[in-house]
C-alpha cells in the first residue's frame, strides 16, 4: 500500500524527517507515537503534498506509483486522506457542498459519473448517524465556529463519506473528551477493511485502547526510532520518549 | 498625473439638445439646470485633485463624446432575461422612459409611478420641492452634469401606512453607440409606507455613459429597501448617485453590486434624522482593467441614528478597487450607534484597492467601530480543498465565490438574488453546486 524509504525533508532548509522508512500494506493500523516537533505532521503533510516542503532524498510508492509525483488532489482522489491536526475552518462553503464536489471530483477520477443527488444524501446522512453528528452540521460552513472536537469528528465524517485507501489521522483524538472519542474510535473502527490502512499519529495510549493498532512506531528526530507492537505504546505512556533517544529502529 | 479634464466638447453641444429636454418651461427647473450647468463650467469632471475623487481618474469622459439620444431600440429577449417576474418593472432605454416596456398594469392606486416627462409636463409643484433637495449641485460637478442633462428618469411615491405588495424594478438599459444615459429619478415613501426597489443597469452597446441621480425621501417611519445591481457592458463609463433624506424612525436598507462597466462610480449618501437606521451592504468585482469606486457618506444629524455598513470587494487582473466610507456624526447626534466593515480579497499581484473608512465624531456618547482588511486567498484553505480532491483552480474559485457569496446571501429578494448567484458563478466558476 504505501513504502517511504529512507526520505529525507527538509522546510526552508531546516532538515526535519532525516531518512524516514515505514510499510505499510493493505488492511494495517499503524500508530505513530513521538514527541512534539519530532516531524509527524510534517510526515502527513508530505504524504498529501502540502507546499513548503523539499524532498531532499528518499522515495514514497503509493500502490505502486511514485507519489511525491502527484498533485495533492490526484493524490487525494486516488485514495489518500488526512485528517488534519488543525482542520482549516472555510466560511461560506457548506460541509455538504464540500463532501459533494470532493466525490464527485473523485468520481470523476475513476470514470464515474456524478453521485446521484437522493443517494448521495441518503450515504450522508448514513455517516452523519454513525458519528452521532447533529444533521445541522452538513449546512453549516466547513469548521467555522466548530468545537476542536467538532472539528475532528468532521474530519472523520469526511473520511467516511469518502471511504479512502490510505487514512492518515494526525492527532485526531487530541481535544476529545471520553465521548467524543469513542465515537471517533467507533468510526474508525467501522472504517477498518481489508485494503483500508490508516496511519494514526497520537500522544495518547486511550485511542489505542478503542482502534487497536497492528503495529506502534516511535518517530523522533526525524526518523523511526522503534517500532513494535501495541505494547510498545503502554511502554511508552509508563517511560516516555527519553530513553529512546540515540536509538535507531 | 491628473489629465486635464475639459468639458468643452459637452458644453458646446449643450445649446442643441437643452430645448428637447423636459421641463424647459418650468422656471425652478430651468434655473437647477443652469445652475448645474456652471458648476460644470467650472469644475468639469470631478478630478484626481478633489479629495472625494482622488482615486478615480474620469479623464475618459472627455475623451470620448457621449450625446443623448431618442433611439428606443432594443433585443427584448435579452432585456427580459433580467425582468424580474414577480415584479412591476419600470424600463428606461438609453435614458428614455419606455412605456411599451414597462409593466405597471394592476398598480395600485396608493404606488404612483410616472415618467420624469410626465411628472414635469403635469402639476410638478410637489416635485419641485422634491427635486434637487435631496442632493444639490454643489454635491460634485457629475451631480451638477446629470443637473443639466437629465432627459428623463422615473418618479414614484407610495403613499401613507402602504406596504407594497411587489417590488418595483427599475432597468436602466443602454443599447445605443456611445450613448449618454442621464436620469434623475425623485422616490418619495410617505409615512410609514414600505418599498422595495431594484434597479438594474444593463447594457449592449459596446461603448456609453450612463449617469443616474435618485432623490430619496423617506417620510416619517417609512422603509425602503433598495437594491442596485450594476452589470453595465464591459467598456461602459457609470455613475450612479443615490442620495437619501431619513425622516424620524424610518429605515433604508441598500444594497450595491457592482460588477460591470470599465469605469464604475456609487455614490451613496443617507442623512439620518431621529432613531432612523440606514444599512448599506455592498459587494465590487473587478477584473482586466476595471475600475470601481465606491464612496458612501451616512449623515447621523440627530440621536439615536443606528448605521451598519459592510463593503466587500474582490479584485483581479490589474483591476482597480476604491471603498471611501465616511461616517460623520454630528454634534446633536448623541447614543449614535455606527458600525463600518471593508474587506478585500486581491487575486492578482496586479490588482488594487484603495480603502478609506472615515469617521468624524463630534458628539460625546456614540458607539462607532470600522475596521477595514485587505488580503489575499488564504493558502492552508486552497490546500485544504486540494487535500479533499478538488482541483487548484476551482479551490480558488470556490473560496472566492465563497467570500463574495456572502453578499449575495443577503438579498432577501429570491428572483435578484438568483440573477446575481448567476453572474457571480459566471465569474467564479466553482464545479456545480
Ligand atoms: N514552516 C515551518 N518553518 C520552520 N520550521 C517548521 C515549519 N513547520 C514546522 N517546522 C518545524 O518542524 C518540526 C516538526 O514539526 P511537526 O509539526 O512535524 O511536529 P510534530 O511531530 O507534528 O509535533 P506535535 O506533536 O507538536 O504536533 C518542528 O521543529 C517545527 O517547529
Ligand atoms: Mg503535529
Amino acid at each position: 500500500m504505501l513504502s517511504i524509504k529512507n526520505l529525507h525533508v527538509s522546510i526552508n532548509d531546516k532538515p526535519i524527517l532525516k531518512g524516514l522508512t515505514l510499510d505499510i500494506n493493505p488492511g494495517e493500523v499503524h500508530a505513530i507515537m513521538g514527541p512534539n516537533g519530532a516531524g509527524k505532521s510534517t510526515l502527513s503533510h508530505v504524504l498529501s503534498g502540502k507546499a513548503g516542503y523539499t524532498v531532499t532524498e528518499g522515495s514514497v510508492t503509493y500502490q505502486g506509483k511514485d507519489l511525491l509525483e502527484l498533485a495533492p488532489e490526484i493524490r487525494a482522489r486516488e485514495g489518500v486522506f488526512l485528517a488534519f491536526q488543525y482542520p482549516v475552518e472555510i466560511p461560506g462553503v457548506s460541509n455538504i457542498y464540500l463532501l459533494k464536489a470532493a466525490l464527485n471530483a473523485m468520481r470523476k477520477h475513476h470514470g464515474l459519473p456524478e453521485v446521484d443527488a437522493m443517494d448521495f444524501l441518503t450515504i450522508v446522512k448514513s455517516k452523519v448517524k454513525l458519528l452521532q453528528m447533529d444533521e445541522k452540521f452538513l449546512y453549516r460552513a466547513v469548521n467555522e465556529g466548530f468545537s476542536g472536537g467538532e472539528k475532528k469528528r468532521n474530519e472523520i465524517l469526511q473520511a467516511a463519506v469518502l471511504e479512502p485507501k490510505l487514512c492518515i489521522l494526525d492527532e485526531t483524538d487530541s481535544g476529545l473528551d471520553i465521548d467524543a472519542l469513542r465515537i471517533v474510535a467507533e468510526g474508525v473502527n467501522s472504517l477498518r477493511a481489508a485494503e483500508r490502512s490508516f496511519l494514526m499519529i497520537t500522544h495518547y495510549q486511550r485511542l489505542l485502547d478503542y482502534v487497536i493498532p497492528d503495529v506502534v512506531h516511535v518517530l523522533a528526530e526525524g526518523r523511526i526510532v522503534k517500532s513494535g507492537g501495541p505494547e510498545l505504546a503502554l511502554e511508552l505512556e509508563e517511560k516516555g520518549y527519553s530513553w529512546l533517544e540515540g536509538q535507531a529502529a | 498625473m491628473a489629465v486635464e479634464q475639459s468639458p468643452e466638447s459637452y458644453l458646446a453641444a449643450y445649446p442643441a439638445i437643452a430645448s428637447a429636454l423636459p421641463g424647459a418651461d418650468l422656471p425652478w427647473l430651468q434655473q437647477l439646470r443652469q445652475d448645474g450647468l456652471k458648476t460644470f463650467e467650472a469644475h468639469g469632471f470631478p478630478n484626481l485633485r478633489d479629495e472625494e475623487w482622488r482615486y478615480t481618474n474620469l479623464a475618459v469622459l472627455n475623451k470620448t463624446q457621449f450625446t443623448p439620444t431618442d433611439n428606443q431600440e432594443i433585443d427584448t429577449d435579452w432585456l427580459d432575461a433580467y425582468r424580474l417576474e414577480n415584479a412591476w418593472s419600470v424600463v428606461l432605454v438609453n435614458g428614455r422612459f419606455s412605456s411599451t416596456l414597462s409593466r405597471l398594469t394592476g398598480l395600485p392606486g396608493e404606488v404612483s409611478v410616472q415618467s420624469m416627462r410626465a411628472a414635469l409636463d403635469g402639476n410638478s409643484t410637489d416635485l419641485q420641492a422634491r427635486l434637487g433637495h435631496a442632493v444639490t449641485n454643489d454635491e460634485h460637478s457629475l451631480v451638477a452634469f446629470n443637473s443639466a442633462w437629465f432627459a428623463d428618469g422615473v418618479v414614484i411615491e407610495v403613499a401613507a401606512n402602504y406596504r407594497m405588495a411587489k417590488p418595483l424594478q427599475i432597468l436602466h438599459v443602454v443599447t445605443y453607440a456611445n450613448a449618454l444615459a442621464a436620469t434623475r429619478n425623485v422616490v418619495v415613501i410617505n409615512e410609514s409606507a414600505e418599498a422595495e426597489i431594484i434597479e438594474n443597469y444593463i447594457g449592449s452597446a459596446a461603448s456609453y455613459f450612463s449617469a443616474a441621480v435618485n432623490e430619496c425621501f423617506l417620510e416619517a417611519n417609512a422603509g425602503l429597501t433598495l437594491y442596485k445591481a450594476q452589470i453595465e457592458a464591459d467598456k461602459a463609463c457609470h455613475f450612479g448617485g443615490t442620495y437619501v433624506k431619513q425622516a424620524r424612525d424610518s429605515r433604508l436598507m441598500h444594497h450595491n453590486f457592482a460588477f460591470g462597466a470599465i469605469l464604475a462610480r456609487t455614490d451613496i449618501r443617507s442623512d439620518l434624522h431621529v432613531a432612523s437606521e440606514c444599512s448599506v451592504n455592498g459587494l465590487y468585482l473587478g477584473a482586466n482593467r476595471q475600475h470601481i469606486d465606491n464612496h458612501t457618506r451616512i449623515n447621523h444629524l440627530m440621536p439615536r441614528g443606528i448605521s451598519r455598513e459592510f463593503y466587500k470587494g474582490v479584485l483581479d487582473n490589474r483591476a482597480r478597487g476604491v471603498f471611501q466610507g465616511r461616517v460623520i456624526v454630528a454634534e446633536d447626534a448623541q447614543q449614535t450607534d455606527s458600525e463600518m466593515s471593508n474587506r478585500n480579497l486581491l487575486l492578482s499581484a496586479d490588482a488594487e484597492v484603495d480603502t478609506k473608512p472615515q469617521l468624524e465624531i463630534y458628539a460625546d456618547d456614540v458607539k462607532c467601530s470600522h475596521g477595514v482588511t485587505v488580503g489575499q486567498l488564504e493558502e492552508k484553505s486552497v490546500f485544504y480543498l486540494q487535500s479533499r480532491g478538488v482541483d487548484e483552480a476551482s479551490a480558488r474559485n470556490i473560496l472566492t465565490f465563497a467570500f463574495a457569496n456572502e453578499m449575495v446571501d443577503k438579498v432577501e429578494n429570491a428572483e435578484l438574488k438568483a440573477l446575481l448567484f448567476k453572474q457571480l458563478l459566471a465569474r467564479f466558476p466553482a464545479i456545480s453546486l
